[in-house]
């Protein structure tokens, strides 16, 4: 199957990592991979706090492009998940403000029919490729490891968004990967609560508590790493979670896998080409386990 | 219908205080509501379950609770919808708040921070001769924050009242931008300057996550977290711009519409107001450095989008008051 991709800014800025693994799985899994050209930032709800006109303008202008590549929207983040779904929803339900944005887009001769359908690898893998498909491609199960799953906000809430309701297997997309990859779950409460990364220059303190509270509560739960669908979450969850232990004032050490870097440890790819020596929290533990030392 | 309730359960009175699970089997009718169960067990099984909960009609907002780890009305909330596979519920008493007994939980936090923002109006300057003129769109559009019942649920999954009680928190923020945004509260052009200022320092407006916990979680359609968005555009709107938020936003805005893109590296340092913020550089440092030396640090070139032309006259076009005094100058942005 053939996508429009929408990459986002962090897989090639503070997560350099997430692009390339999310492109190597992608090539296993038969998905190929057309970058939309020029696309924009969406906004991540921080430009819609001044301007959300501005924002909407700018997805809009992606979603136009996507449109005439004549192909499905895949996302590997989920920030640019919820803001899109999110500005999608206010376009494709009020004809005369989609019109309004067109208007801006017309000089460049764009003009968005409101037929985008933005969804993200762990949607697709489960709804457009199928389970089985991944089963059969994993050659290396995590048998023996577990994984505690962090959804972060912009993947699950709203719901009216996200189209929960139509598919409620969505609420547990992300546990329904980690058992397909031969992983055990491991449940608990932080896992669809906010990282704090949001609020990182605005109240340090709050951020680090919020990082300090889900990593610790997964550690102590057993957990063998933490994976994630949202590059932002595994910033702040991964990179400050040095500055998070310090505050909480106790060692956590808890690996934080970007969703593409765990299908692709189970796909047999090595911890190396997947970028694991780039994260800030050692996965050497993890990949030990795993017998994929580096 | 036969349904299993666990109820997780807290007597401060017992010789060993603690909270505990305790599972109710009980037959309902298929309409009922959690609440229908819960009054069935204390009326017919445990009389010492403790709860809140008056009208059984979404008006009062006394029996807000946590359904299957969420906040939500137990009155609003059809049991045949919350049960799972094995026809079973949990059910724990709101969050944040201290619980008193069982389902019932302290609400002093709560009000403390309704009484906080001054939940009445406040005119400043001459007040007019005759009686305050409101628009019907201005009412029309307050209606959805005054439909607040003060349930408390929003309070209850708040991410950051989780961490930190100092927060405002989202009713009480939405209560103010239920003033803010009525024109007959502060100036007489309807500009509430002072509670804008007020509500930009800490605890305030910008220490909200955007997580869509309360969006989520109130059950009459407020969506505090709107709200708050909406008192974020205000306080931009008069003029109140030196703190970390109201940066962070436009500079955040300012990389987008000049290059497309989000500038990573730059961001963070405009954020704080620059590199003269001492403190700020020294606490980013060894981020920067584990950054550097794994091999992720945002490039230090950032590079603008294909055919960015379209994208800066957009920003000229919709942003001109931010673009007007950085395009095609001296923006550190691509």
């Amino acid at each position: 199957m053939k996508y429009a991709f929408f990459p986002g800014c962090v897989s090639q800025g503070a997560a350099p990592e997430l692009y390339p693994a999310a492109v190597m799985i992608c090539q296993r899994l038969g998905i190929e991979l057309e970058e939309i050209p020029g696309w924009t930032c969406t906004g991540a709800g921080v430009m819609q706090e001044r301007n959300q006109f501005f924002a909407d303008t700018l997805n809009a202008r992606n979603f136009a492009k996507a449109e005439e590549m004549g192909l499905p929207i895949l996302t590997i983040c989920s920030t640019c998940q919820g803001v899109m779904s999110q500005a999608n929803k206010r376009m494709t339900r009020d004809p005369e403000y989609l019109a309004e944005i067109n208007s801006h887009l017309a000089e460049e001769g764009l003009a968005y029919k409101g037929t985008a359908e933005p969804k993200h690898l762990l949607w697709i893998m489960i709804e457009d490729i199928g389970l089985d498909k991944v089963t059969d491609l994993v050659t290396r199960p995590l048998a023996g490891i577990r994984m505690a799953p962090f959804y972060g906000c912009y993947i699950v809430r709203p719901t009216e968004a996200l189209d929960i309701e139509e598919h409620p297997e969505r609420q547990t997309s992300l546990e329904t990967l980690i058992e397909t990859l031969g992983a055990t779950v491991v449940d608990f409460e932080g896992k669809t609560r906010c990282c704090g990364f949001p609020i990182l220059t605005i109240n340090e303190k709050n951020s680090m508590a919020m990082v300090g509270k889900h990593t610790s509560e997964a550690k102590d739960l057993g957990a063998d790493a933490m994976v994630t669908p949202c590059p932002l979450c595994h910033l702040n969850l991964d990179g400050y979670q040095p500055k998070a232990s310090a505050q909480l004032k106790r060692s956590v050490d808890l690996p934080i896998l970007h969703l593409p870097q765990a299908i692709g440890l189970a796909m047999g790819i090595s911890p190396q080409e997947l970028g694991l020596q780039k994260h800030i929290m050692s996965t050497q533990p993890l990949t030990v386990k795993l017998g994929a030392a580096h | 219908m036969d349904v299993t309730i666990k109820i997780r359960r807290y007597d401060p009175e017992a010789e060993q205080p603690g909270s505990y699970w305790e599972s109710f089997d009980v037959s309902v009718a298929d309409n009922a509501t959690v609440l229908d169960a819960l009054i069935k067990i204390r009326e017919e099984m445990d009389g010492t379950l403790t709860l809140r909960c008056s009208c059984r009609s979404a008006i009062c907002g006394s029996c807000a609770m946590r359904i299957n780890g969420h906040a939500g009305l137990a009155c609003k909330t059809a049991l045949a919808l919350a049960i799972d596979d094995n026809n079973s519920v949990t059910i724990e008493p709101a969050g944040v708040m201290r619980v008193i007994k069982d389902l019932a939980v302290d609400f002093e936090l709560f009000w403390d921070k309704i009484r906080a923002v001054e939940p009445y109006l406040q005119p400043s300057g001459a007040e007019p001769e005759g009686e305050y003129i409101a628009s019907n769109e201005s009412m029309l559009h307050l209606s959805g924050v005054t439909a607040c019942i003060m349930c408390g649920a929003c309070v209850s999954d708040c991410t950051v009242l989780e961490v930190d009680p100092t927060f405002l928190g989202p009713a009480a923020l939405a209560k103010a931008y239920r003033f803010t945004a009525d024109p007959r509260d502060g100036n007489r052009e309807g500009v509430s300057r002072e509670r804008l200022r007020n509500l930009s320092e800490a605890t305030g407006m910008w220490d909200c996550t955007r997580c869509n916990e309360c969006v989520q979680a109130c059950p009459k359609g407020v969506a505090p977290m709107d709200r708050i968005m909406g008192l974020r555009e205000q306080a931009l709107q008069a003029g109140f711009t030196n703190n970390n938020g109201a940066r962070h936003t436009g500079a955040f805005t300012e990389s987008v519409g000049h290059s497309g893109r989000l500038d990573e590296l730059r961001l963070p340092i405009k954020s704080v107001g620059g590199v003269t913020n001492v403190a700020a550089m020294i606490s980013y440092a060894p981020v920067g450095w584990r950054a550097l030396t794994h091999g992720k640090m945002p490039p230090i070139r950032h590079k603008n989008v294909e055919n960015v032309e379209n994208v800066r006259r957009l920003f000229r076009k919709l942003e001109p008051e931010l673009a007007g005094t950085q395009i095609g100058k001296n923006s550190p942005f691509g």
